[in-house]
C-alpha cells in the first residue's frame, strides 16, 4: 500500500507517461468514435456563454451535441486536482543542470513546486502576462483546430498530414518566443 | 451513465498531466532549449503507443465502440495555412506561458492562479478567432 502511495505522489518518468497519454487515442475512438483533443471545449464554452444577441456564427451551433467532449474537460479538471492536490509532489521538478543553471541566470527563482511563483502566483503583471499568453494559445489553437493532444498526438498517431504541418508552426512559434521573448519578459518586467 | 466514460478518461488524462510534468512551465522551457529528453521521451512514446493502438483497432475490426458502431477514425479537415498560421500563433503563446490547453485545464484543477488567468484569456482567444475567422487565410 505504502509503495502505491508513493509512486502516486512521485512524478512519473516519460516512459510511464507517455504511452499513457498515447493510449487516450484509441481509448476515445473505443469509447464512442471521438477524436482524443481538449482544445474544442474552448470553443463549445464561447458558445455556451456569447448571448443571442451577439451575431458570430462560429458560436451558433447545438454545443449540447458536445457535452461528451465538456465532460472530458471537466474530468481533466478533477485530475489536476487528484494529481496536484489530493496526490501532491513534495520534491521541486528535478530539471536538467543545464535548465536550471538558465533559469538562474533568467532571474526567474525555482520555488518548491511545479511552476514559477513570478509567473503563476496573483501579481497583476503576472495575471497580464498569462492572460495575453493565454489569448495567443486561443486563438492558435482554434485557428489551427486543435493543440498538442488533437494534433502532435492524435493527428500524428492516424497519420494526418494537416496535423504534421500544424506541429511544424506549433514547434517553431514555441522556439521563437521561448528564445526571444521569455528570457526578454524576466529582465524587462521583473 | 452515458458520459462516464468521458469522466474517467479525463480524470486520467489530467492526472497524467500533472505526473509527466508536461503541465510545468519549466519543463516546457526546458524542451524548447532542448536541455532534457524528458518532453521528447513523452511526445515520441505517446504518438509510438497511439500509432499502434490505431493499428491494433484497424486489423481487429470487428472490435465495436461502447455504442456498438464499427470505429471510424474522424479526419482532419483540409487546408494547409490554418494549419501553419495556427500552429505559429499557438506555439507563440505556447513558449511565454508555457502551458498548452490540456495542462491549463488540469492546472486549474490544482487552484493555479496562472492557469485561471490564461483560460480567462484562451478563451478570449478563441472568441476573436471566431470573429476574424472570414478574412483569415484558411
Amino acid at each position: 500500500m505504502n509503495t502505491l502511495f508513493a509512486w502516486l505522489h512521485a512524478p512519473w518518468p516519460w516512459y510511464v507517461s507517455g504511452p499513457l497519454i498515447g493510449l487516450m487515442v484509441p481509448l476515445m475512438l473505443w469509447i464512442g468514435n471521438r477524436s482524443f483533443g481538449i482544445s474544442n471545449n474552448l470553443r463549445h464554452m464561447c458558445a455556451i456563454a456569447q448571448p443571442k444577441s451577439v451575431g458570430v456564427d462560429f458560436f451558433h451551433y447545438n454545443w449540447r451535441e458536445h457535452n461528451w467532449s465538456l465532460v472530458f474537460a471537466a474530468g481533466a479538471v478533477l485530475g489536476g486536482f487528484f494529481a496536484g492536490i489530493v496526490f501532491a509532489n513534495p520534491q521541486p521538478v528535478e530539471l536538467s543542470v543545464a535548465a536550471l543553471t538558465m533559469f538562474s541566470y533568467w532571474n526567474v527563482p525555482i520555488g518548491g513546486g511545479f511552476l514559477p511563483p513570478v509567473l503563476f502566483d496573483f501579481t497583476w503583471l503576472s495575471v497580464i502576462v498569462m492572460f495575453a499568453g493565454g489569448v495567443m494559445v486561443g486563438f492558435g489553437t482554434r485557428y489551427a483546430a486543435g493543440c498538442t493532444s488533437g494534433h502532435a498526438i492524435t493527428g500524428l498517431s492516424t497519420l494526418q498530414p494537416q496535423s504534421l504541418f500544424a506541429v511544424l508552426g506549433i514547434f517553431a512559434g514555441g522556439l521563437f518566443s521561448a528564445h526571444f521573448i521569455t528570457p526578454h519578459l524576466f529582465s524587462l518586467f521583473w | 451513465m452515458r458520459f462516464l466514460p468521458y469522466l474517467l478518461a479525463g480524470t486520467a488524462f489530467g492526472f497524467v498531466m500533472i505526473k509527466s510534468e508536461a503541465a510545468s512551465w519549466y519543463r516546457i522551457m526546458e524542451m524548447f532549449y532542448f536541455q532534457s529528453f524528458h518532453m521528447f521521451g513523452i511526445m515520441a512514446s505517446a504518438i509510438a503507443t497511439g500509432l499502434t493502438g490505431v493499428l491494433l483497432l484497424k486489423r481487429y475490426g470487428r472490435l465495436l465502440t461502447l455504442d456498438g458502431e464499427s470505429i471510424v477514425i474522424p479526419q482532419k479537415a483540409p487546408g494547409r495555412y490554418n494549419y501553419i498560421f495556427g500552429g505559429l500563433i499557438f506555439g507563440l503563446g505556447w513558449g511565454i506561458i508555457g502551458l498548452c490547453p490540456g495542462p491549463i485545464f488540469s492546472l486549474v484543477g490544482m487552484g493555479s492562479i496562472g492557469a485561471l488567468a490564461a483560460l480567462a484569456g484562451a478563451l478570449h482567444g478563441t472568441w476573436l478567432y471566431g470573429l476574424v475567422k472570414n478574412r483569415l487565410l484558411h
